[in-house]
């Protein structure tokens, strides 16, 4: 190093043009940090295998990797207290620990989700899975026959005017919470996000004892709704006065100026300026609605059949359908709840992608879409000028 | 007195007084106030129904075994009717604990690794993953814990039994040799419900971490601290309040938690605490499991679900309440959504 830069000052005694500036990159991984990991990585697991599998009495998958993993830290812990002094190898060690948790949080999501998308495969190659309900199938009935159609059209009825109760409502608590507040506004708020953690089956035990059993109204997807309605509330609620209070004050302040009233004033500048926030909200309060099944299964009964009206009989929705055929002994039931879950789980991301396209950006951050759109008419309007 | 020759030449000044400013709503003001104050109120409303209308239908089951109801290990509400909370109301709360156990510190290091550890490029990725789990139903987690998760652990459980057994919580009585002694136990269903606890805290807790302030963490690294060493005198203290709240509300959904661990468990009403034995219950399961057996309303045993589900009403409330109160006064939870 000392040679190189010597003999570079007597090759040019006239410094060259200094280089442009680049940032200089600060948290690179160094080649001993990652080899480190690496190597203790490769040793808890040769040292794992010979304990665990060889020498001491023990079995079991799992008990084989939390066994490494602990091995892992200690042989890591060893390796760094060689190399640095002590905060360092303390650093090291949490660092390398919270990743393990990142690391465990996706791996988790990716195999459930991975696991009842595999496992489902086997129901969902038959087409008919989609379109057929349960009402000819029989325990010994082959694959093919039998599917969640009538699961779907629950589902989808159910979700929908669950929407319709929770969503105004909740996004109207949500604007009183932001826009009016006072002294009912903490209360609201504590009780709100008390709610949002309501046992999921309370809901659906309050509807039964006051829907069905009080107002008499029979089992059917409308006591469904209104119970996932209940559930829903308090989340689009919550998620939506996140939104609303970080729309900037300053334009609420403008349309005062204008004269704007504050009713003008919430609906033409505040609620606009939040909608893709506001839309995933909406969209996440769906995806959570539609995957509950403890509000349901006490007020909705349990049909086999297409059933298209909510306001009567029993309806089936997907998480009921798949709650009732994994407890049945045939392989063939079991597959098909997988089946179920395999739709389920795709109706979920479907929504939550489209919670992430529409939004998830702060008020008043475009999407690429929109950017471009506007840019485009600026063009126009460039032109037009020009011409002009 | 000197000063009263220039006193007299002012004006009398009246004291300062901020002037009064009365902004008169407009009727369409009024009226969308009144609107959205109704709707707000709403929230208290539907809160209030739910205990009206769970009491008015518990009652019959509190008539009929009083006090008893709290202490009583059985679950026989046809004839020689004998019923009370006593065993399911602590194994629902073990399972609870036990996944409170896995999912704080799990969830905390999971929030800081996004807040503090992880590229930029991978922040967003991960908190929308952290939304997914939330989002994953409870149902597939039961698909999940039943099908795939249960076999798996068999094998950890009787290792847990057998060498760490002295500690009262292990201890196993049953044949630690049959795998299915250590199935439907009340460790699996913690283990699963913990999973589903951990979105919770992840995502409350990085929120507050992720908040705060850029001073100190900058003025932590200037005295020299590694970043774990910033992470502990700063992050950490500041995001306290959050963390304990965040913590509240999972325990909350912990308790509340029914369909997962419905599929999970068998039921068993005596109350043991050796966690790996055969068996659990909890108050949503029995719930879920028993309310098809009384299809007349006025039956004593859809009177003592409803008491039981008033119990557990009562009591996730009192804890939630108790977390968002938390949140809202911390010093880290005054932004947060």
């Amino acid at each position: 190093m000392a040679t190189e830069t010597s003999t570079e000052q007597v090759a040019a005694p006239e410094p060259p043009a200094p280089p442009a500036d680049a940032p200089l990159r600060i948290r690179r991984v160094s080649a001993e940090g990652t080899l480190s990991v690496l190597g203790a990585a490769g040793a808890a697991l040769a040292l794992d295998w010979v304990l665990y599998e060889r020498v001491l009495p023990f079995t079991g998958v799992l008990g084989f990797w939390v066994s490494w993993y602990v091995l892992f830290l200690v042989l890591y812990g060893g390796i760094a207290a060689l190399q640095w002094d002590r905060m360092a190898v303390r650093d090291r060690i949490v660092q390398v620990t919270l990743t393990t948790g990142g690391v465990l949080a996706t791996a988790i999501v990716v195999d459930q989700v991975g696991y009842t998308l595999v496992r489902g495969f086997t129901a969902v190659k038959h087409l008919t899975f989609f379109t057929q309900s349960m009402a000819a199938e029989g325990p010994l009935s082959p694959q093919d026959v039998g599917g969640v159609g009538h699961a779907l059209v629950g589902t989808l009825e159910q979700i929908t005017l669950a929407t319709a109760f929770a969503v105004p409502l909740g996004v109207m608590a949500a604007v009183f919470l932001s826009e009016v507040g006072g002294r009912l506004a903490r209360p609201v708020r504590t009780l709100v996000d008390a709610m949002t953690a309501l046992p999921d089956i309370i809901s659906g035990l309050f509807i039964l004892a006051f829907v069905v059993l009080t107002l008499g109204l029979q089992k059917c997807g409308f006591a469904a709704s209104l119970a996932l309605g209940v559930t829903m509330l308090p989340i689009v609620c919550r998620a939506s006065e996140a939104v609303l209070r970080i729309v900037p004050g300053t334009l609420r302040e403008a349309s005062y100026a204008l004269g704007g009233s504050q009713w003008r004033t919430v609906l033409s500048v505040v609620l606009p300026t939040a909608r893709s926030g506001l839309s995933t909200a909406v969209v996440l309060a769906m995806a959570r609605g539609i995957g509950e099944t403890a509000p349901v299964l006490l007020v909705a009964g349990y049909a086999r059949g297409f059933n298209w009206n909510p306001f009567a009989n029993w309806q089936t929705s997907l998480p009921l359908y798949i709650y009732y055929e994994i407890q049945l002994p045939q392989v063939t039931e079991k597959i098909r709840a997988f089946g179920g879950g395999f739709a389920l789980i795709i109706l979920v991301l479907i929504l939550f992608t489209i919670a992430r396209r529409i939004g998830g950006a702060a008020p008043g951050q475009l999407t690429r879409r929109q950017r471009r759109r506007i840019e485009r008419e600026s063009r126009r309007t460039a032109a037009e000028r020009t011409r002009a | 007195m000197a000063s009263e020759g220039p006193t007299r030449v002012m004006p009398a000044v009246p004291e300062d007084r901020p002037r009064v400013i009365v902004a008169q709503p407009s009727t369409g003001d009024k009226i969308f106030r009144g609107v959205l104050r109704a709707s707000a109120l709403s929230v208290f409303i539907i809160t209030g129904l739910i205990l009206v209308f769970l009491i008015i239908r518990a009652l019959k089951a509190f008539k009929f075994m009083g006090f008893g109801f709290l202490t009583t290990q059985s679950w026989i509400t046809i004839d020689p009717q004998h019923f009370g909370i006593a065993a399911i109301l602590p194994f629902g709360v073990m399972i609870a604990l036990i996944a409170m156990v896995i999912a704080i510190p799990t969830g905390i290091g999971i929030a800081l690794y996004i807040s503090e550890y992880a590229p930029t490029s991978l922040q967003r990725p991960l908190i929308s993953l952290i939304d997914l789990m939330a989002a994953i139903p409870s149902i597939i987690y039961g698909l999940w814990g039943l099908l795939f998760l249960e076999p798996r652990i068999l094998g950890f459980e009787s290792w847990l039994g057998r060498h760490l057994g002295f500690i009262p919580f292990f201890n196993f009585r049953l044949s630690s040799s049959l795998a299915s002694n250590y199935a439907n136990s009340t460790f699996i269903a913690g283990v699963v419900v913990s999973l589903m606890v951990i979105p919770i805290i992840t995502s409350l807790s990085r929120q507050v971490f992720s908040q705060a302030p850029q001073g100190e963490r900058e003025g932590a690294y200037a005295l020299g601290s590694t970043r774990w060493g910033m992470i502990r005198s700063v992050v950490l203290p500041f995001g306290k309040g959050g963390v304990i709240g965040a913590t509240m509300l999972g325990l909350g959904r912990a308790l509340g938690e029914t369909i997962a661990i419905t599929l999970i468990i068998v039921p068993v009403f005596h109350f043991n605490f050796h966690v790996l034995e055969f068996g659990s219950n909890s108050i949503a399961a029995t719930i879920a499991l028993d309310f098809a057996s009384f299809p007349d309303p006025g039956s004593m045993g859809l009177s003592a679900l409803m008491a039981a589900g008033l119990v557990l009403f009562a009591m996730t409330l009192i804890v939630n309440m108790l977390g968002a109160m938390v949140i809202g006064r911390s010093r880290s939870g005054l932004s947060t959504g």
